[in-house]
């Protein structure tokens, strides 16, 4: 069985159907990237995956359990970690404190909230986050001060405090520099060593470095799914989404 | 980080030495309502947890200032409660109450909740009116004096009544600024910031918002209940949408999201009232005029504002 797995999952907004009876499948450790044009359902298919959106029919499961049913906070707990596509950080309160109200959940998970917080696994869980992304020296430094490619690195060090096994990055290197895209497709790499992770992306060269498998959505479904190369070469891919 | 938490705690320590040391100094007539704001200033406390901290703005908070009110006042009246046992199931009954409420309003949110919450105030006021047979809302109960002792302590004393009036304000500013420096009130501060964000680092944010108004509610009805037993009168007005509105505007006016702030904003009101109503009857006009300049020039109130400015680490 796969890792995560999604069958005839639908979501109907009105009269729109959004997604439309996506089978979806990931293999653990994978760098999967969805692809398609606005609209496609990418991020709402994502959303399903997170519980932010509850599907109009269908089933997800994920990690041998069916989690359809389950609240956000529930897969969180059982590892499914969304990173926001708008940095949402929170502004007045420092890297450290941003990470930490990740990392308080992490470490008391499956614990009675009066169960006082064992600090010093908190520290160190938001001092390992904040080294990953290489922040770890503005510990003290407010996030609203932080410039903006910083903001989206400390976005993914809360998500890693989470400790997550599959990771969501919703159109993760939007508004970040050349030089701030290369170092993040590295750290990504870096994170796939444990954890399996899903992009969404439109920066064509960001997807084709990273992804070991891309799926390409059109109109709620799946049009095509395969290596890099497989999608390149696919006519039809090329007809409704690269345009060549 | 150390150096904040050491002022803030020299700041609401000098604070509380301050009111202390006020009743050597103060004329009787302002002893009396300094008394009063202290305890109006718990309720604001209250309501600064939820509106201020979690970022839930309620229009009818005096259904828990008057449920804490009423069952303190009731269960002396009719069952012949001391004040202790009476204000302890006043504040319990409230936080009940509370939970009750929040069970059915917190799942809506922003203007829903709003309404929902005031809906739920007006439909409390007139269950005091219709009911009238028990609790007198339309002309009141006076409590008994005999049954306002404690143990030799007389609540009709003026001194007594300042200090309980202290010591109930101490123990809210305390209860608030433990709260607010404890994970669940990093994770309320967080809600009231980015509630989506918040749920998606894996937070049950129902419970804690739940928890938020349950506290909020046990602090308004723990004012009430002290209220009561302070004062000796029971009424239906303290129900009314008023007092909801001035609970808004204390937080408002000192500074929603400081501890000190419903103190302040309370303690300015309470004066403003006072002078107005000398002057005219309609000072119901100057408070709406009071909150309308607020919005417009004032939207982080008096702490709020000297927050921002300089004191970054004001609480």
């Amino acid at each position: 069985m796969s890792f995560l797995a999604t069958q005839a999952l639908t979501r109907r907004f009105g009269g729109l159907t959004a997604v439309d009876q996506v089978d979806f499948r990931l293999e653990p450790g994978e760098i999967r990237a969805v692809i398609g044009p606005n609209g496609a359902g990418k991020t709402t298919l994502v959303s399903m995956i997170c519980g932010r959106v509850a599907p109009s029919a269908g089933r997800i499961q994920f990690d041998g359990a069916d989690i359809t049913a389950l609240p956000p906070w529930q897969r969180v707990a059982r590892g499914i970690v969304y990173t926001f596509q708008i940095t949402s950080v929170f502004r007045n309160l420092s890297c450290f404190d941003n990470v930490a109200l990740a990392a308080q959940r992490a470490v008391t998970l499956g614990k009675a909230p009066w169960h006082p917080v064992d600090q010093h696994a908190l520290t160190s869980t938001v001092a390992q986050a904040l080294e990953r992304v290489e922040l770890h020296e503005r510990s003290d430094t407010p996030a609203s001060a932080l410039p903006y490619g910083h903001q989206r690195l400390l976005e993914v060090a809360m998500s890693l405090a989470l400790k997550p096994k599959l990771l969501v990055l919703d159109e993760p290197t939007q508004g970040l520099s050349e030089a701030e895209i290369a170092n993040f497709c590295k750290l990504v790499r870096e994170i796939a060593a444990d954890a399996t992770i899903l992009l969404i992306e439109h920066n064509m060269d960001v997807v084709m470095e990273l992804a070991q498998r891309i799926t390409v959505m059109n109109n709620g479904a799946i049009l095509a799914e395969g290596t890099p190369a497989e999608i390149t070469a696919s006519p039809a891919v090329q007809q409704a989404y690269l345009g060549a | 980080m150390q150096g904040s938490q050491h002022r803030s705690l020299a700041l609401h320590g000098s604070a509380l030495a301050v009111l202390f040391l006020l009743q050597f100094v103060l004329p009787p007539y302002h002893h009396s309502n300094f008394t009063s704001i202290m305890v109006l200033a718990v309720y604001g406390i209250g309501y600064n947890i939820l509106i201020g901290y979690t970022g839930l703005l309620s229009l009818g908070h005096a259904m828990f200032f008057a449920a804490g009110l009423y069952a303190a006042g009731l269960g002396v009246h009719y069952l012949g409660l001391d004040p202790v046992s009476a204000f302890i199931f006043g504040a319990a009954a409230t936080f009940v109450f509370a939970t009750a409420v929040g069970l059915v309003a917190l799942r809506t949110s922003g203007v829903s909740f709003m309404i929902v919450t005031m809906m739920f105030a007006q439909a409390c006021y007139l269950l005091i009116l219709y009911f009238n047979d028990v609790t007198r809302g339309d002309e009141g109960i006076v409590l008994n004096e005999a049954a306002r002792q404690i143990g030799g302590l007389s609540l009709i004393d003026p001194t007594v009544r300042y200090n309980l009036a202290l010591v109930l304000f101490a123990g809210a500013l305390i209860l608030c600024l433990v709260l607010i420096r404890s994970r669940v009130g990093r994770v309320l501060v967080a809600i009231r910031e980015n509630e989506e964000r918040v749920k998606m680092l894996g937070y049950h944010t129902f419970r804690y918002k739940l928890l938020a108004l349950a506290l909020s509610g046990l602090l308004s009805g723990a004012a009430g209940a002290a209220y009561a037993l302070m004062f000796g009168y029971v009424g239906a007005t303290f129900a009314s949408i008023e007092y909801s509105i001035y609970a808004l505007l204390w937080v408002l006016l000192g500074g929603s999201g400081t501890v000190l702030g419903p103190l302040i904003g309370a303690l300015l009101m309470f004066y403003l009232v006072e002078w107005t109503s000398e002057v005219t009857e309609s000072y119901r006009i100057v408070v709406g005029a009071a909150l309308v300049l607020l919005t417009l020039f004032f939207p982080r109130g008096i702490l709020g504002t000297l927050r921002e400015k300089r004191l970054r680490w004001l609480p």
